[in-house]
């Protein structure tokens, strides 16, 4: 599944650095929503990817019976996405303020900063 | 030691404050600063100067780096602070007068202050890196100094000018000093000092040795330097007369000095010292010849009195040495009293030339007399004490071990002019036919006077007594110099020997020289072509071609699309992390490995695999809105089928909340519409497949390299027992983790004021 | 948003209560199941932004009674607090205190700063989310 995963994120990052690349904002933003995604997975995938065995410690147990998957990257990322929204959101209103100043779709009218 | 150096910057932060309240009689209160620091220096003379004993203090700073703030008080150092201290005096009670009623008067006290206070500590240093400290410092307080008239464009050019030179130099300097603490082991000068044959046989000795020099001829403008010190003539008078010819430019001679012990005495530095000196020392006075600026003449002589200094350290037997010393004293005399006589020239009268003044002698007979003496001083006459110095360093040149003939002619020729100099400081504006002035001449008040008066005199008194001179405070700076006892007695007459027929001989020609003034300036007037290839357009150009450097360079890589900016960024990603790949490639297996694939995560794959897709090539916007939340949902469920239950919950979440920001802000902005061209979006297309084949590499790779164990073990062994907690991802978020955490909400918290800010902001707009 | 059926609406006016009391529970558990601050917090902000689709936002307003940057304020505060008693107790900043009670209901129970700490984090993303779309909303009407 690892192998999958890999050409999967590396797919993600291409289509989001695509998106990213185009002058139309609105594809910006979706760029920038893959491109989250995209680094979510890629942290998931290199703490190895565990079936069946969730961090959590069975009640009154002291550890998990046998190998559970990695914790530290599932915090991480769980932060992450969170974080995501946050800036995604804050992205979003940055170019709605932009368009409406500025009155274009397209990137390459927004780089003047004088208007 | 410490409070010597501190109370500078301490009584500065008040000055603006007392200049508020005494406006008239600031200058002479803030003048009791230096003067009781004079006094305290003095106190060190019986010990320091006569006995020759080294005080050595020093405090811990940053102890890690071998950094400290090591303070040593020897002959050469309380030379320079009583120099310092004891000009500075006149100096600031010299600026309350000259420059009363100026609005910037108090920012003036504020940086003269600050420049003693970082002089003395530069001359009081006992670290390289103190030292240096205080170095910069010093430039610093000169380029807000020079650049004191802020209005004025010459001033701010000048200024730049000014610290970009000798910052550029300590630069070098900085780099010097840390290779030679390196070398040396040591950061204390009084260890460095000890250990001349490691150091000179050293194989980075010439290397060390010219890094240094450089950052000494800068400071001290020696050739090809020499060019910012007359234009730094743009500050105001006490300015230019402390900090650019008493004080500030002998930084880089107290340097070159100071370090003669350690480094000194090797063909080297006697060649580049030696003839960068004897040059500058020329080139100084025959400039100053050329001029008629009267500051500008001073400046150009000081330049010559630089280069003479550096000319003696470079000589470097006992015998220059000493004519270095007594020709240091010396100059800080003559040259203060005579800075401080332009400013009143200037003051009175409103002339800023010499071929504007005449006559003014009957108006202001005091000042001209103490004029007289310390030109005197300047042109090397019985019985000052400039004489005495101009015969040391005869008799030094004379016997110098190594191009012996050169540095004479050279010092020959600049005592001549020297004299024509003296002349024209001391006769052309006193005496002969009266000029009219824009101001009607009167008499000096106290303020101004003070300084000239007692500095020539001292000048006088000093030449008289040449030999207490020497025992007292000439001495023991001679042995720090040389770094042993040195046998040399200094007297004011020496009897009829080689040294004083050339004076004799420098003293007829250079008078014969100043009545043929005119005809020398018209004469030699060839040299201004010279200038148009000088170091100084050398200067102007470079700092030019920096500035469209810096144009181009800014329009090439600040151009304003987000497109080229990644495409920078990600083509030195490919190329660094794909460099490394390959490097690496006989170590990295890549994971190959399709065995433990389930039917159902096949599927999940596909779906999300197609979703990308759709998203990046449907030319609608609810329908890529759409696949967006199938992409989300998706990962969501690879999140839950691989044991994280906790990410899948918080993901579909997540995506309900995206989808409705979307919804509320996407549609409000215009369709899709094909802005670029095909090729571009190949291009685009090639450069972002490249990216996600890096990743993709990168991924496979790192799945098989293991360096060092998870310190995820640890958070799973400690949960349950030591943070109470089964879910071992939220122990980690509120408890292994917490100031990650909490960097996290809060990150959160200002994006959403950041949000509400703007959105906020629009209404007011709307609003106005 | 008002024109949405009634069917909708009749749901939503129920399932909102339920929905905030689910996500405390969530809270609650998390340190022990799947759940805590951020997914509880993003729970309780979607039941709102659900109540949000079928009225209006002055209506929501009232109903949360709270403006959600004061909650941004307490849930900082609150987060940032439960580090001090460690201090207090001789370590470093941060780190987790216990105390053990025997509760009427719930029986043996521990509480903690890491659970206030998560209070606080719950707290802040309520307030983000609902700043954010809140304040989206209103400059939409």
């Amino acid at each position: 599944m690892i192998t999958l995963m890999s050409f999967l994120v590396g797919g993600l990052y291409a289509a989001a650095i695509y998106m990213i690349m185009r002058r139309s904002i609105v594809k910006l933003v979706i760029g920038l929503v893959l491109l989250s995604n995209a680094a979510n997975l890629l942290i998931f995938t290199s703490a190895g990817m565990t079936r069946e065995a969730p961090p959590l410690i069975p009640y009154g147990a002291l550890a998990p019976e046998g190998a559970v998957a990695d914790p530290l990257a599932q915090a991480l990322i769980l932060t992450a996405i969170v974080i995501g929204f946050g800036v995604l959101a804050f992205a979003v209103v940055l170019i709605h303020r932009a368009y409406e100043i500025v009155q274009a779709d397209d990137m390459d009218q927004m780089k003047d900063t004088d208007t | 030691m410490l409070l010597a150096v501190l109370s500078g910057f301490l009584v500065a932060a008040l000055a603006p404050l007392v200049h508020r309240l005494q406006p008239r009689f600031g200058g002479w209160l803030l003048a009791l600063l230096p003067a009781a620091l004079f006094i305290w220096f003095a106190s060190h003379l019986r010990a320091v100067g006569h006995d020759g004993e080294v005080l050595l203090q020093s405090w811990q700073w940053i102890p890690s780096l071998g950094i400290h703030l090591a303070f040593r008080l020897d002959g050469l150092s309380l030379l320079f602070a009583l120099l310092i201290s004891g000009i500075g005096f006149f100096i600031v009670a010299y600026a309350g007068r000259y420059l009363e009623g100026h609005r910037d008067q108090g920012r003036l006290y504020v940086l003269l202050l600050c420049f003693m206070a970082s002089m003395l500590g530069l001359v009081l240093s006992d670290n390289l890196i103190s030292l240096f400290v205080f170095w910069e410092l010093t430039s610093i307080t000169s380029y807000l100094l020079v650049g004191f008239n802020h209005a004025s464009k010459p001033a701010r050019l000048s200024a730049r000018q000014g610290l970009f030179v000798t910052v550029a130099g300590g630069l070098a300097l900085m780099t010097g000093l840390v290779m030679l603490g390196m070398v040396g082991g040591s950061y204390e000068l009084s260890e460095l000092l000890t250990e001349r044959e490691a150091l000179t046989s050293h194989a980075l000795y010439a290397p060390i040795l010219l890094l240094i020099v450089v950052g000494a001829f800068t400071k001290s403008a020696q050739f090809p330097f020499h060019f910012w010190l007359p234009n730094a003539m743009a500050a105001p008078t006490p300015v230019s007369a402390y900090l650019h010819s008493a004080t500030m430019v002998k930084a880089g001679v107290y340097l070159l000095a100071r370090l003669q012990p350690a480094l000194g005495g090797t063909e080297l530095w006697t060649a580049v010292l030696g003839l960068a000196g004897a040059f500058t020392m020329f080139l100084g006075v025959f400039l100053a010849v050329r001029s008629t600026g009267i500051k500008r003449v001073l400046a150009y002589s000081t330049v010559m009195a630089l280069g003479t200094l550096t000319m003696l350290i470079g000589i470097g037997t006992e015998l220059a040495l000493t004519a270095a010393m007594a020709f240091l004293l010396a100059h800080s005399l003559y040259k203060g009293a005579l800075f401080l006589v332009a400013g009143i020239i200037d003051h009175e009268t409103g002339s800023k030339d010499f071929l504007d003044t005449g006559g003014l002698g009957k108006a202001m007979p005091v000042t001209a007399l103490f004029a007289g003496v310390a030109a005197l001083s300047l042109g090397g006459i019985i019985p000052l004490f400039g004489f005495v110095a101009k015969e040391l360093m005869f008799e030094a040149v004379l016997d110098a071990p190594l191009f012996s003939g050169i540095l004479a002619t050279l010092a020959v020729a600049s005592a001549v002019m020297g004299v024509t100099v003296a002349a024209i400081v001391g006769l052309k504006p006193w005496y002969g036919q009266r000029v009219q002035t824009k101001k009607s001449p009167h008499e000096a008040p106290p303020a101004l006077l003070a300084g000239p008066v007692v500095l020539a005199t001292l000048s006088l008194l000093l030449g008289l007594a040449a030999p207490q001179t020497q025992s007292w405070l000439l001495g023991a700076a001679i042995t720090a110099v040389n770094g042993a006892p040195v046998e040399k007695s200094i007297s004011l007459w020496h009897g009829i020997n080689l040294p004083l027929m050339l004076s004799a001989a420098s003293l007829a020609l250079g008078l014969l020289l100043y009545a043929g003034w005119a005809l020398f300036r018209r004469g030699t007037r060839f040299v201004d072509l010279l200038a148009k290839i000088g170091p100084e357009q050398i200067y102007e150009r470079s700092i030019d071609g920096i500035t469209r450097l810096s144009a181009w360079q800014t329009r090439m890589l600040q151009n304003g699309y987000l497109r080229y900016y990644l495409m920078i960024i990600l083509g030195s990603t490919i190329v660094l992390v794909g460099s490394q790949l390959f490097a690496f490639r006989d170590h990295i297996t890549l994971l190959f490995d399709f065995s433990d694939l389930r039917l159902y995560e096949v599927v999940v794959a596909g779906v999300l695999a197609s979703a990308v897709l759709m998203a990046v090539l449907t030319s609608s916007r609810l329908s890529a809105v759409a696949s967006l939340g199938a992409i989300g949902f998706t990962v969501a469920l690879v999140y839950v089928l691989f044991s994280a239950p906790d990410l899948g919950i918080t993901q579909v979440l997540i995506e309900t909340l995206t989808v409705i920001l979307l919804v509320l802000v996407l549609f409000r902005l215009p369709r899709f519409i094909k802005l670029s061209p095909t090729h571009l979006r190949l291009r685009d297309a090639g450069l972002a497949l490249a990216v996600g084949a890096t990743m993709t590499l990168l991924m496979l790779s790192v799945n098989n390299t293991y360096y060092f164990p998870s310190i995820s073990e640890y958070h799973i062994a400690e949960s349950a027992p030591a943070a109470y907690g089964r879910n071992i991802v939220n122990v980690i978020l509120v408890d292994f983790r917490t100031l990650d955490t909490l960097g996290e909400i809060f990150v959160l918290a200002l994006a959403a004021i950041g949000v509400l800010a703007m959105i906020r902001f629009r209404a007011e707009d709307k609003d106005t | 948003m008002n024109s949405l059926s009634l069917v909708l609406r009749t749901t939503g006016y129920f399932l909102l209560p339920l929905l905030l009391i689910f996500s405390v529970f969530l809270l609650l558990r998390g340190h022990d199941e799947p759940g805590g601050g951020f997914i509880a917090g993003l729970v309780a902000a979607a039941a709102v932004c659900l109540h949000l689709f079928f009225t209006d936002v002055p209506s929501t307003r009232k109903l949360i009674h709270i403006d959600p940057r004061d909650l941004l304020g307490w849930g900082l505060f609150l987060a940032t607090v439960s580090g001090v008693p460690g201090v207090f107790m001789g370590d470093a900043f941060f780190t987790s205190q216990w105390v053990e009670l025997t509760l009427p209901i719930l029986g043996e129970t521990k509480l903690g700063t890491p659970l206030l700490f998560d209070i606080g984090v719950y707290a802040v993303v309520i307030g983000t989310v609902l700043t954010i779309v809140l304040s989206l909303a209103e400059a939409e009407e």
